[in-house]
């Protein structure tokens, strides 16, 4: 059993790790791919790449806009593996799929856990798969040894904190803020309280995620989780300004860490 | 033996269940929460049925329809008139239980989507005569064919946000319902109107709509001595459907017929054939079946009326498809706008488009049983709203003659 994202906390976790997500195909694969080297070669330690799907009901905007754009380039889920695996062979941080549950239904779970760790890719973050209903998902990542992250919200009661960080491997992602995927001016309270409730259910590998768009905002995070995760921001910069924009802006994020 | 009618949520076979972000899992077991309270609590159960009879205008009648069932081979064809509730179809009977449920649960604002802007039209009704904040989500698409349910909204004091996303029409609408709800979650009901999305929403809708079967089955069995051979209604999400259907899942000798949207032809890529066309995936929170591409990325659907243009389905509809207890059947929209005419011409009674559809069903199912089959069909809604597209489909706007 060897956890390339626990392996990645345990390494890096003195000082604080930066989680960044980009969108697979955006604003094409080789793009992407390009940008997501970009964001290691700049202090992210782990990739979280988004898989595009027809209705992301947690992202805001910029996310929604950019893997619409991804769809309309004709990104299509069976590039998702060697996009991966172009990753891997570049750079050493574990690579993440975000994705929402029916495109890994209709391809095969079992197939999908199988593709991606043949891909190298570390395991999959579900925002709309509840470990309830993960039965199936969870074998296959157990049989294909990935890790598998869950959310934690500041709304969930201690029992589903638990399961959250019972069944989760790698980290668990606490929800900052009760809201979707977006840059926010203040990173809520509750984050802090939820990361507490879930050390007390005994999760060692906390990242924060929603609304983290500045380097202050990582340096707070930071201070009370293991890792900052940061999205719509970085998505927003290679819109904008391609992989260099990108890059930059991923170093300056990282210049947030302990 | 288990009655067919006792299914609980949150799963229906291998359909249904909560595939949701975690932010919304603790406000779902809250409304289960308080849902299963309320049903075991009688003075809930006289609240909403004081207000269906002094508000909705239940029980609904039935009517039946001699001229319009000449042209099905002389069937007996008999409407439960849902469109004479309160704000002109059955999307009341479900808007104020579960208005009633958000009230007591403390919440002071009401979300909701919209296709045909009748569950919009409903759920701002409710949110006026509760005195809650209200919003509701229209695909811009249907804010444009339906733009006198817009003014009602208005009017009735809500805020219609038009969503630009996506394909612009109902299943981005609950898209953006859904984030909203993940945001507002504390002061916040979403008053889903169909009979989709996570568990409780399936089985509550469904129980709140139930009584159009109770209440018809009571009065065919009045009017004719027996139960019908058939009951028909119109499938999008399927609420309608599943109230009519419910009370007759555990009459074996009763046929369920469900009539989706067949667009422009399900040999075309423009439908919402959702159970004919689709197959199984996870859409809004319950696994069902839904019209999805290989990679199980949602297609965009058609219809004719905007209150069937939707690529998913209730959960409950799949079981009732896998078992072979319902069957359903695929409606152009050609079919149904010549049955709307029909119906308007032969009996006084315009209905909505969505209805119509089960209106053309029941012709071709009458032409099939011939004149001794009886055949009961909800007549879930009133076709005002329909005036402008109706108008342009026959060319009837306009001076010219």
């Amino acid at each position: 059993m060897t956890s390339l994202v626990n392996a990645a906390f345990d390494e890096r976790r003195k000082n604080g790790l930066l989680v960044g997500y980009l969108p697979l195909g955006f604003p094409t694969v080789s793009e992407s791919v390009e940008a997501a080297v970009a964001l290691v070669e700049n202090g992210v330690d782990v990739l979280e790449m988004g898989l595009p799907y027809s209705d992301p009901v947690m992202d805001g905007l910029v996310i929604q806009r950019a893997t619409n754009t991804a769809l309309t380039n004709g990104f299509r889920l069976s590039q998702t593996f060697d996009a991966v695996a172009a990753i891997r062979s570049r750079v050493d941080a574990p690579v993440l799929v975000m994705t929402y549950f029916n495109p890994v239904l209709q391809y095969g779970v079992e197939e999908f856990a199988k593709n991606l760790a043949q891909a190298g890719g570390a395991g999959l973050i579900t925002p709309d798969l509840i470990p309830d209903e993960a039965t199936e998902w969870l074998a296959a990542a157990e049989k294909y040894d990935l890790d598998r992250v869950f959310l934690a919200a500041p709304s969930s009661s201690d029992t589903r904190l638990d399961a959250s960080v019972t069944n989760s491997r790698g980290f668990v992602y606490a929800v900052s803020t009760m809201g979707i995927t977006g840059a926010r001016s203040d990173v809520d309270g509750a984050a802090r309280v939820l990361v507490e409730r879930l050390r007390s259910a005994g999760s060692t590998n906390i990242g924060v995620g929603l609304g983290i768009s500045t380097t202050d905002q990582v340096r707070e995070v930071l201070d009370y989780a293991d890792a900052a995760i940061v999205g719509s921001a970085l998505v927003s910069a290679l819109a904008e300004g391609g992989s260099q924009a990108v890059g930059e802006l991923a170093a300056h994020l990282a210049a947030g860490k302990r | 033996m288990t009655l067919l009618r006792n299914q609980e949520g949150p799963y229906f076979g291998d359909f249904g269940g909560r595939y949701v972000p975690e932010s919304l899992i603790a406000a779902l077991d809250e409304l289960s929460a308080a849902y299963h309270l309320a049903q075991q609590d009688s003075s809930f159960r006289a609240e909403l049925a004081h207000l269906h009879a002094t508000y909705t205008g239940r029980p609904s009648i039935i009517t039946e329809v001699p001229r319009f069932a000449a042209h099905a081979s002389g069937a007996r064809i008999i409407l439960k008139r849902e469109d004479l509730n309160h704000t002109g179809s059955h999307k009341i009977n479900n808007v104020l239980g579960q208005a009633l449920l958000a009230r007591r649960i403390g919440k002071t604002r009401l979300i909701a989507e919209t296709g045909a802007g009748q569950h919009g039209v409903a759920t701002a009704t409710a949110a006026a005569l509760f005195g809650m904040e209200c919003v509701v989500y229209m695909g811009e698409v249907d804010t444009q064919r339906q733009s006198l349910n817009v003014a009602r909204m208005r009017l009735l004091g809500a805020e219609v946000i038009p969503v630009t996303t996506g394909s612009r029409t109902l299943k981005d609408a609950i898209n953006e319902a859904l984030r909203d709800w993940v945001a507002n979650v504390d002061n916040t009901h979403y008053l889903l109107g169909t009979v989709a999305g996570p568990h409780p929403f399936p089985q509550m809708v469904r129980d709140f709509h139930k009584i159009i079967g109770e209440e018809a089955r009571e009065q065919v069995l009045a009017l004719t001595g027996a139960l019908p051979d058939a009951v028909i209604a119109c499938v999008g999400g399927g609420s309608n459907a599943i109230g009519i259907f419910h009370a007759f899942l555990d009459d074996p000798g009763v046929d369920l017929i469900g009539c989706e949207a067949a667009g422009r032809g399900i040999d075309t890529a423009e439908h919402a054939a959702t159970l004919t066309m689709g197959r199984p995936g996870v859409l809004h929170g319950a696994r069902s079946y839904m019209l999805q591409d290989e990679d199980g990325q949602t297609m965009e659907s058609h219809s004719i009326s905007a209150g069937l243009d939707y690529p998913g389905v209730g959960p409950e509809h799949s079981w009732l498809k896998e078992l072979g207890r319902a069957t359903y059947r695929p409606v152009t929209d050609d079919a149904a706008m010549h049955a709307l005419r029909l119906l308007s011409q032969t009996e006084g009674i315009i209905p909505a488009i969505e209805t119509a559809h089960a209106l053309a069903g029941a012709l071709d199912i009458g032409r099939e049983r011939g004149p001794d089959s009886t055949l009961l069909l909800n007549l879930s809604g009133r076709g005002d709203k329909d005036m402008q597209t109706a108008g342009e489909y026959f060319g009837l706007l306009g001076n010219s003659s």
